[in-house]
């Protein structure tokens, strides 16, 4: 049994990025251009050292929206709302962190833990609404991803919390000072942001929270059944309040890699679009933190490899038509999996259904 | 004695509601409405509200959010949700300027709506036919048109004059003018009378330099009316999304009724791109829908899943988006005109002694009044959100008077109890 | 007169249970036909047999005189047979109009309908029958009894003779019951025949024209209500004999483990459930709780358990107020839980077993070992259930969706044993298992007993009841309204209580 889901949990994903490069190719074919010729490029560049660094450190910031998006997964609950806890926590981060003078550690700390707090706040609307006034979290999600834009688009204003420097036409938060940065690694001509370490550290923590604490047992059991959970002592409808905070404070995390060793401060060019990312990755990767850390990886490889397309008169967007497409693939093969084990196991317990007639009285 | 009570309450209940109903007291509702605008803005000198230019862009705005809220509507009250409207309209605004710079604006047009249609049936097929999640499906279109269009974009626009994000410009549809009418109140208008000119100025900006395409987009309202109380269609798809068991048991295809109704909402929801695309404008632009498919869907909740509220939300928001890009003073006057109207309810409410609306609606009237005395400008980046905000408001204190479908959202089987 | 409908040795057998065999019945026309039994009598099958919802293994069914093949509940229509649900399929945000012609809607070119001729049509069908129906009413603003009319004009307006109703007084408040029966005596008076599922005594003989008593899947007779009495209709339901309860040593404790006083409960739309309940269990005792299902049982197990709160009265349980205690520390105090059903509340169905031997135990130790789930612990105890009850498992690794239900029962049986808890609250322990494992988890239940547990039977097996309590409550309404001797108890006496007869 166990053997057979793990199967399934590779050769799915597997079957749906097979599924999406053979769409891909009959567009290419399509296009004119020999597809083959066109992937062995992509896989030549997005391999390029230079390439891999930038590839390593988008990585980490949909590694971060792929665990926060199963998290939610895992309590069923879908969370579109990663947008909108990523700006809060990385614009709260950049306010707070420009604000303090700390020594170095402890600065970077206070950063990571204002943003967890922003993020998990944001949050903590939707899962308020949902508990206590039933209200649908992907439908006020999308509502609170407009409304955190916009607050922090006003918040950003020169005379409020932003500033405009010069030569540069984005707002953006006070600098960070020194005390507050990440290190990074020099690699390849380039620099991996050392938040690496965290996003393992956040993946590692999450299974472990998941598989081994009662907490984490409670909150799949609720998960899997929320009147089996609620009838063997835990508080159900808390348990999803506290899990959509969870969730939203490590989508508060998204943008701080960035944030901490890169731009020191947070600006309008900070890009948006995270949730689906992380959603997707989360579908990808099964909730599993490894699984989700090769779909982040496919996901910036993908998006980082696919400029030298432009060169052979392919425009590069087709990369998002094969990230949705992959999506639709793997929930499709999902579905059907699913559907396929069930009627196995009707077969397989016939004498059950049997049963259960009796008792439908 | 406990449903002694609830009887009263639904009989005042069925009161206010039949007070708010008959279309004389609407009529006087509305004018009385104008009335405090029109007195605020004589106040407050801020003219812009009722000028011909508001009234005329506010339509403008109006549209796409209404035919991507009458998208949403068709898909829910089947029973499904479509997160996918902001990517159907993109479908709608690529193939309108597209087709329509190929084989002019009439074409355009019809090429929107047939692939519209079949996103729509896309969206179908995935949620019906395969059974995954709506959000996920929705999203995935999102993604799917988005990337799709840039990429047709960067193929066929540049060789014809075009860019890689914009495409060439497309002829421009008729519009025309109502004889007589808009002449009429447009005398009226600049004779400067107290709140008749005000209502004349309104008028005669939506009857001048009309587009046919709007006022067939307008006449989808009844339409949609029309089919869902009147027609067997209609009763039909509302029970696929209130109780799709009970319909099944009556030997109902809930499956057909769904694709049927799912893919008229991609249809309504291209349309609304293309109306973008040729009439707002006359070119295809990447981004140009701006996230009008989520307020579509905003417009739903707020207009409470019927096409005349989505119709009122569609206006409303474009109102509000009207005077942000126009005059961001009016919407002082705005705040001050809602506070009044509040603060009228309240009284209304409370000699009906209906002490618990009649409160909260003084505390929002004294709240409205607060804020026009006390702020100076609104920024205009909480003018953009205003229909998200004023969507989860509704959704957080208004739930109990919303009807959503019963069952839009939820995962239905064929032969499930 | 002639009869209507004519059933003649139907049968209807599943993999290893007959639901129905020898099954006949004649139905007269213009007539009130109730049918009674208990749970699990066959009633249900019957009735989706003759809505053609179920195909019969053998026998044959006349309607009109004529032999007929249902195949769905589209024949079963277009032969004049309507059927009102128990749970009503009405959709909330529509008409009575509106739910009542779906489906069959008159139209105008094949699209537009004709909602004025529909309402005028339904207007004198309401009329003819007596039915108080609005047509342009929102069904969200009506109550139970009035939605039962809107599911019965449904079935009037597609033209139905013969009316099949499932349990409709279920629902239904006494003051309810009385207009129900008001409007059935009507539609009879104008020549249609109407088929009555019940279990309760006093309606069945106030209403029907004939009873046909249902035992163990078959009729076993049929009586004119002028020539029975509830003693005789009480003792063909019941049976000729009870099982002999199981001897055993009593040792009852003096201390009580579990006291209700005077607790009642309010559902959400204001029905009340729960009517001045007492109850009191002491260590070392099986109290049986018998009772039709949807009496109050439910709400019972879920006060004892701190999952809802009474709206007056106590509920003490090991000494704790339950209504303001935390599940989880009823839980750890020494209260087992075997849920009524098994699969929504007992178990995590796509989780493997060694998971679900954790499910409601995972605040204390062994189970949890400070924070963390101790799954060395649960993999080896998870073992030993397998063993100690005999669950027919591959291995504790699979999910527990892939176990028969018998095995499912089991394993919860054996979970919640675990650990010598002092109540032991056990809803329906035995149903749909086979008779082996009844006999493993009857003889735990009795083994716990002997170590001085305090068990609330909970059942509707009145096998079960008699076999191993000490005591039987009987619950109807709400109420608990005997408490009997299961040694001196005699069928009839039992069979009156749970039908609300209180004593002949």
């Amino acid at each position: 049994m166990t053997k057979s889901r793990l199967f399934w949990g590779v050769v799915a994903p597997t079957a749906a990025i097979l599924n999406s490069l053979f769409f891909v190719y009959i567009i290419l074919k399509i296009r004119g251009v020999d597809p083959i010729e066109m992937f062995k490029l992509m896989v030549s560049y997005g391999f390029d050292p230079r390439n891999l660094v930038s590839e390593i450190n988008q990585t980490v910031a949909y590694y971060m929206a792929g665990v926060a998006a199963a998290i939610g997964f895992k309590m069923l609950l879908f969370n579109i709302g990663i947008d909108g806890q990523y700006r809060m926590g990385a614009f709260f981060g950049a306010v707070v962190g420009a604000a303090v003078n700390l020594p170095p550690v402890l600065h970077v700390l206070l950063i990571i833990l204002v943003a967890m707090l922003a993020g998990g706040a944001w949050a903590a609307i939707a899962g308020y609404l949902k508990v206590k006034r039933g209200v649908n979290e992907v439908i006020s999600n999308i509502m609170l991803n407009f409304i955190a834009a916009a607050i922090i688009a006003f918040l950003l204003s020169p005379n409020l919390l932003g500033s405009l420097p010069e030569g540069s036409q984005n707002l953006q938060t006070n600098t960070i000072p020194k005390s507050g940065r990440m290190p990074t690694i020099k690699a390849f001509e380039g620099e991996i942001y050392t938040f690496l370490f965290i996003a393992i550290l956040v993946g590692v923590s999450y299974w472990i929270m998941l598989n081994k604490t009662i907490f984490g047992f409670n909150l799949r059991a609720t998960g899997l059944s929320f009147r089996a959970a609620r009838a063997s002592g835990v508080n159900a409808p808390g348990m999803i309040f506290i899990t959509t905070v969870l969730s939203g404070a490590i989508a508060g995390l998204v943008g701080i890699g960035t944030l901490l060793s890169d731009t020191h401060s947070y600006s309008m060019a900070f890009p948006s679009g995270y949730a689906f990312t992380g959603l997707a990755l989360a579908l990808l990767g099964r909730n599993h933190p490894v699984g989700i850390f090769f779909a982040a990886f496919l996901w910036s490889f993908l998006e980082r490899s696919a400029p030298v397309l432009e060169f052979e008169g392919v425009p590069p967007e087709i990369v998002i038509v094969m990230q949705g497409t992959i999506v639709l693939s793997i929930v499709i093969a999902y579905e059907v999996v699913a559907r396929i084990n069930l009627r196995q196991q009707q077969r397989a317990v016939g004498t059950v259904n049997a049963e259960n007639v009796k008792e439908t009285k | 004695m406990s449903t002694n009570i609830a009887k009263t309450n639904s009989n005042a209940r069925t009161k206010a509601k039949s007070f708010f109903k008959s279309p004389a007291r609407i009529t006087l509702l509305i004018a009385g409405l104008f009335l405090i605008i029109s007195l605020v803005e004589s106040i407050t000198g801020a003219v812009d509200i009722t000028a011909p230019g508001t009234s005329g862009a506010t339509l403008r705005f109006a549209i796409p959010l209404l035919m991507a809220g009458l998208g949403g509507l068709w898909a829910e009250r089947a029973g499904v949700i479509n997160i996918g409207l902001e990517g159907m309209m993109i479908v709608g605004t690529w193939t309108a300027a597209w087709f329509g710079f190929l084989h002019g604006p009439v074409v355009g047009i019809l090429a929107a709506a047939v692939f519209g249609l079949a996103s729509g049936f896309f969206h179908a097929f995935l949620t019906v036919k395969i059974g995954i999640d709506q959000a996920v499906s929705g999203l995935s279109i999102n993604l799917i048109a988005a990337g799709a269009a840039r990429y047709l974009s960067g193929i066929f626009f540049p060789p014809v004059g075009g860019d890689r994000t914009v495409s060439p410009p497309v002829e421009t549809l008729p519009t025309f003018t109502v004889p007589f009418v808009a002449d009429f109140f447009k005398s009226i208008d600049e004779k400067d009378i107290f709140f008749i000119s005000n209502v004349s100025g309104l008028i005669y900006g939506i009857t001048r330099d009309l587009s046919v395409v709007t006022v067939g987009l307008l006449l989808l309202v009844p339409i949609t009316s029309w089919i869902l109380w009147r027609s067997k269609f209609g009763l039909r798809m509302r029970f696929s999304g209130e109780n799709p068991m009970a319909a099944e048991s009556l030997g109902i295809n809930v499956y057909r009724t769904r694709y049927i109704a799912i893919s008229i909402s991609g249809m309504l929801a291209s349309l609304g791109g293309a109306y973008l695309a040729l009439v707002a404008s006359s070119v295809y632009r990447e981004g140009q829908t701006a996230g009008r498919g989520f307020i579509g869907l905003a417009t739903v909740i707020f207009g409470n899943w019927k096409p005349s509220g989505v119709f009122a939300g569609s206006i409303l928001f474009g109102f509000t988006d009207a005077l942000r890009v126009r005059q961001a003073d009016s919407v002082m006057a705005l705040i001050m005109a809602a506070g009044i109207v509040a603060l009228l309810l309240s009284i209304f409410y409370t000699s009906s002694r209906r002490w618990k609306p009649a409160s909260s609606y003084l505390a929002i009237g004294l709240i409205a009044l607060w804020i026009n005395q006390r702020v100076e400008t609104i920024p205009q980046e909480f003018i953009t959100v205003f229909p998200n905000v004023a969507t989860l408001l509704v959704l957080t204190f208004l739930a109990q008077r919303l009807t959503p479908p019963a069952m839009a959202g939820m995962p239905y089987k064929r032969g499930s109890e | 007169m002639s009869n209507v409908l004519q059933v003649v040795g139907v049968e209807k057998r599943y993999p290893g249970v007959v639901a129905n065999r020898d099954v006949s019945i004649q139905i007269e026309a213009g007539t009130i036909h109730a049918i009674i039994g208990e749970n699990g009598a066959g009633k249900s099958t019957l009735m989706k047999t003759l809505y053609g919802l179920i195909k019969p293994d053998a026998g044959q069914i006349k309607i009109f005189d004529k032999e007929v093949n249902l195949k769905s509940p589209q024949d079963a229509i277009e032969l004049g047979v309507g059927m009102v649900h128990q749970h009503f399929k009405l959709a909330d945000n529509a008409t009575v109009l509106e739910n009542v012609i779906l489906g069959s809607e008159p139209t105008r070119f094949g699209f537009v309908v004709k909602y004025d001729e529909a309402r005028e049509k339904l207007i004198e069908i309401a009329q003819n029958y007596g039915l108080d129906i609005n047509p342009d009413e929102k069904l969200s603003n009506l109550g139970v009894g009035e939605r039962q009319r809107v599911e019965i004009a449904k079935v009037l307006f597609r033209g139905a003779k013969i009316l099949i109703l499932d349990e409709p007084t279920a629902v239904l408040v006494p003051q309810e019951v009385e207009e129900l029966f008001a409007n059935l005596r009507e539609l009879v008076k104008k020549g249609l025949t109407v088929l009555f599922i019940s279990h309760k005594l006093d309606e069945v003989l106030s209403i029907a024209d004939d009873i046909t008593i249902m035992r163990q899947g078959t009729t076993v007779a049929t009586r004119k209500p002028d020539k029975t009495n509830k003693k005789e209709l009480a003792e063909l339901m019941v049976g000729g004999e009870l099982p002999k309860p199981k001897a055993g040593e009593l040792k009852i404790s003096p201390d009580s483990i579990l006291k209700i006083e005077s607790a009642s409960y309010f559902r959400a739309d204001g029905r009340q459930i729960l009517d001045d309940v007492n109850v009191e269990l002491h260590g070392g005792e099986i109290l049986g709780l018998a009772g039709v299902e949807g009496n109050g049982q439910s709400e019972l197990i879920e006060l004892i358990m701190g999952l809802i709160k009474p709206a007056s009265g106590s509920v003490e349980v090991l000494g704790l107020d339950a209504a303001n205690t935390l599940t989880r520390e009823i839980r750890n105090a020494g209260v087992a839980y075997i849920p009524q059903d098994r699969q929504r509340d007992g178990l995590l169905m796509t989780a493997p077993l060694w998971e679900n031997r954790i499910l409601g135990h995972q605040f204390a130790e062994p189970m949890a070992k400070s924070i963390w789930v101790n799954k060395g612990a649960a993999i080896q105890d998870s073992k030993r259930v397998v063993d100690e009850f005999d669950v027919r498992t591959p291995g504790i690794n699979v999910l527990a969706s892939a176990l028969s239900g018998g095995n499912q029962q089991k394993f919860i049986v054996g979970r919640e044993l675990t650990g010598d808890p002092k109540l032991i609250v056990a809803a329906q322990p035995t149903r749909g298992v086979d008779v082996g494992a009844q006999a493993i988890i009857w003889e735990h239940l009795m083994q716990a007993r002997s170590r001085g547990a305090g068990i609330l039977l909970i059942s509707a097996d009145l096998e079960e009841l008699f076999s191993l309590s000490d005591r039987i409550a009987v619950i109807y309404s709400g109420k608990i309204v005997s408490i009997l001797n299961p040694a001196k108890t005699t069928p009839e006496d039992l069979g009156l209580a749970m039908t609300g007869a209180k004593s002949a």
